[in-house]
């Protein structure tokens, strides 16, 4: 699938997801998306970035416009080294938080967007990839 | 660091963010206007949220947070303006924000503000000075 564009970005504090929201928004805008999809990316983006830095130690953001025929999608790819996921369907759950969140990170930004993955292992880190189709 | 104003109208506080908040904000935020409720003895929060593109799961937090301890406190808070695209992402987002209570707007927010200030002194259940 040609990339027509990408960049990459840290994800390493609280400062960084808010530059993260404004550089998805950019790219989102740039790619024609409507309001409500560029709100619905930039949200998910938020909650993964913000996973990234509280339990994966910080990271990194790989974000790249997509184009398929007369389609254009932003793709996130989100990755840390940190302590992993060790349940992941757990993880996954409305509700479930390891930390001091509302357990709608993960399965929320899922829901957010139409292309949803998540590897992770134990001590192995975690990357999330999300993408959003206009 | 920035700073979100709070201002206060006879009895109610009146917060309009008008940033990209970052969490620590979100949090600062929320502590100062507790204080602010003790201190002012307001008996409404409105927060205008109208200029704020997101609203993810933190920041919902720190709404549902607001209301809560506002409402311990014996203060009534309603959040105003949200955006329709705001409000779209969030139910599917699954945050339903149950607890907070919402108005379109500032004016609308502010006659709710009243109206339930109102019958709760009319119930007697007001605070007593």
């Amino acid at each position: 699938m040609p990339v027509e564009a990408s960049e990459t970005m840290p994800v390493q504090s609280g400062d960084d997801v808010v530059r993260v929201r404004q550089a998805v928004r950019a790219r989102a805008v740039a790619a024609g998306f409507s309001l409500v999809d560029q709100t619905k990316i930039v949200t998910a983006a938020s909650e993964i970035a913000r996973n990234t830095v509280d339990y994966g130690g910080g990271g990194t953001l790989c974000l790249e416009v997509l184009r398929e025929g007369a389609r254009r999608g932003v793709r996130l790819t989100f990755a840390d080294s940190g302590p992993g996921i060790a349940d992941l369907e757990q993880a996954m759950t409305d509700g479930y938080t390891s930390g001091n969140g509302l357990g709608l990170g993960l399965s929320g930004a899922k829901r957010l967007c139409n292309e949803f993955s998540v590897k992770s292992a134990r001590d192995q880190g975690t990357i999330v990839t999300l993408a959003r189709w206009r | 660091m920035d700073e979100i104003p709070i201002l206060k109208i006879r009895d109610c506080l009146l917060v309009s963010i008008q940033v990209d908040m970052h969490d620590r904000l979100a949090l600062a935020l929320q502590d100062d206007l507790t204080n602010r409720i003790v201190e002012s003895r307001a008996r409404g929060v409105m927060i205008d949220i109208s200029a704020l593109e997101i609203v993810d799961s933190f920041i919902g937090r720190m709404l549902n947070n607001i209301a809560g301890m506002s409402r311990v406190l014996d203060a009534v808070t309603v959040v105003v303006g949200m955006r329709p695209a705001v409000a779209i992402t969030l139910v599917e987002l699954g945050l339903t924000l149950t607890g907070v209570r919402t108005a379109l707007n500032v004016d609308k927010g502010l006659a709710m503000i009243r109206r339930i200030i109102d019958a709760e002194e009319g119930g007697g259940a007001g605070r007593s000075e």
